[in-house]
């Protein structure tokens, strides 16, 4: 795969076995810390991922990798069997450059633990705003989608309030329907139920759990919500110190781990909750 | 009472010079201090060696002897001679800018950054990220500096009297000059010229204080009141000498 045709283009893959998204030997270092040392992950196409571990762990950093908002050090990330971290240039692959991932990156969408959304905006502006001025779709043609997303997540009748005047469930519900109107097909979510009051974490995970129903987009989810990790996902990824410790379906995981970290881990928490 | 009524007019002459070259003078430096101050917050080091090196030059020369330097030197290097007041719109607005680049820049780097990684998330390219997301919210911030910049940019018009321009001090001056009324009477005119001025710039840029905290959802003190109320002491970084 690492090799190029003379056109710099990634060789044709037959679609059915190639991964969606591949760490290829990631590396990622924060000065002297060595968070992902030559990280190899595989994730199919329409595939729900849930990334779980202890602090530190290197949840958050793959997601960011993906999002682009992070470099790595290190290693190819490949995304639908092209190159994403890198590109081609000359026949050799090279840091991708903006204009690479801008061409790229918007089949992925994130959603963060912190909501981020656009304080300047109105909640349908919040929606609209990535479709209109990144997709150049037109705002009419938003803003119907908007509302059609904006009721998916049920907020039908906060479309103009501004998301000062949300609570923090639906404010995250706006930054899942914010996420959606790009239509990605991948969809990252860091700990997105970790910032709300308790009462409003189901209805946020209710959310997900429909998208997981309806659409079949390839979902990512770090997560300490043991319930939903089983409910939603095909298979868990246990992580520790930058490296899979074990992965597999999640009854497995949950039901018979097999190594002591998975262990210990879920025990710990398990006993806080 | 006479004498300030039948010197009124004169009086308006010299202030429409005065409010045209705080208008102009303002205007250069708000655009200076957009580009140069967002150049500042660029990766690009050659971008950000630009933005320092002009706002530290124009930080520290008095805005004085630049204007002396725009009408005579400027001259002399060039050929071009520039009219005193096209001189002062400069001197002011390149002084001012200097400051206010520092202030675009600072509120620029203030927003957090979680926001600009929202937007990069939507794949937005660097000027929608900047012109739609972060500067409407750095702007907020920026407001109350920039209303103590432009009344100090205001009051720093007065130096063209120096250079012989009629503007609102000048008029006072030659009142006292031609001793057609006591030195009490003609200053306190101007001064209370300057200081209405003043207080118009306060409300203009209360109200647009208020617009742009409404628009962020902040709380917003709706009083008659507090729109007279200065900008805060403390937020200023200074301005024109
Ligand atoms: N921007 C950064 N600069 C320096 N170090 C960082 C940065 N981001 C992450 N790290 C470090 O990388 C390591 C992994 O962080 P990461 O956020 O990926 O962990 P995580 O598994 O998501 O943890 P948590 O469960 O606490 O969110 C940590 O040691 C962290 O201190
Ligand atoms: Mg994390």
């Amino acid at each position: 795969m690492q090799q190029s045709d003379p056109r710099g283009e990634a060789p044709e893959m037959e679609s059915q076995n190639e991964p969606l998204i591949r760490f290829d030997d990631v590396v990622k270092r924060f000065g002297d810390n060595v968070v992902l040392d030559g990280l190899n992950v595989d994730v199919n196409a329409g595939e729900r991922v849930t990334l779980i571990g202890p602090s530190g762990s290197g949840k958050t950093t793959i997601l960011r990798l993906l999002m682009t908002l992070e470099y790595v050090n290190g290693g190819t990330i490949w995304v639908g069997g092209e190159p994403f971290s890198h590109m081609y240039k000359g026949g050799r692959l090279v840091p991708a450059s903006e204009k690479y991932l801008r061409a790229r990156r918007k089949t992925i969408g994130m959603v963060f633990q912190q909501f981020n959304l656009f304080p300047n905006m109105s909640v349908l502006q919040n929606v609209t705003e990535g479709p209109v001025h990144s997709l150049g779709i037109s705002k009419d043609e938003a803003s119907e989608r908007a509302v059609e997303l904006l009721e998916m997540v049920g907020l039908q009748d906060k479309i103009n309030a501004h998301p000062t005047q949300l609570s923090g469930g639906q404010q995250q519900r706006v930054a899942i329907a914010r996420a959606l109107a790009m239509r990605p097909e991948i969809l990252l979510l860091d700990e997105v139920t970790s910032a709300l009051d308790p009462e409003l974490v189901a209805g946020v995970l209710d959310v997900l759990r429909e998208i997981a129903r309806e659409t079949d987009i390839t979902m990512l989810c770090v997560t300490h919500e043991m319930g939903f990790a089983r409910d939603v996902s095909d298979r868990v990824f246990m992580f520790d110190a930058g490296r899979i410790a074990e992965s597999g379906p999640p009854e497995q995981i949950f039901g018979d781990p097999q190594e002591d970290r998975t262990k210990s881990f879920l025990k710990a928490v398990l006993e806080q909750s | 009472m006479d004498f300030v009524i039948n010197a009124l007019p004169q009086y308006w002459e010299g202030a429409l010079l005065t409010i045209r070259l705080t208008v102009l003078g303002a205007a250069l430096a708000f655009v200076l201090a957009v580009v140069v101050g967002t150049m500042g917050t660029l990766r690009n080091p050659i971008a950000r060696a630009v933005a320092t090196v002009y706002t530290e030059v124009f930080r520290g020369v008095a805005a004085i002897v630049l204007l002396f330097w725009f009408g005579y030197s400027f001259v002399e290097i060039t050929g071009f001679r520039l009219t005193t007041d096209f001189a002062a719109i400069l001197a002011l607005g390149l002084n001012v800018g200097a400051y206010g680049a520092e202030v675009v820049r600072s509120s620029i780097n203030a927003v957090p950054r979680a926001q600009t990684e929202a937007a990069i998330a939507l794949n937005m390219s660097w000027w929608r990220r900047t012109s739609r997301v972060i500067f409407p919210q750095a702007w907020a911030q920026m407001l109350p500096t920039f209303g103590n910049l432009v009344i100090e940019l205001m009051k720093a018009t007065a130096i063209v009297s120096i250079l012989g321009l009629t503007d609102l001090t000048k008029v006072a001056d030659d009142f006292r000059a031609s001793a057609v009324a006591d030195t009490f009477t003609v200053y306190t005119v101007a001064l209370v010229a300057y200081f209405l001025f003043a207080q118009v710039l306060i409300v203009l840029v209360r109200l647009l204080e208020r617009r742009a905290n409404r628009r962020l959802g902040r709380p917003t003190d709706d009083s008659l009141l507090g729109l007279l109320r200065p900008p805060s002491i403390g937020t200023t970084t200074g301005g024109a000498r």
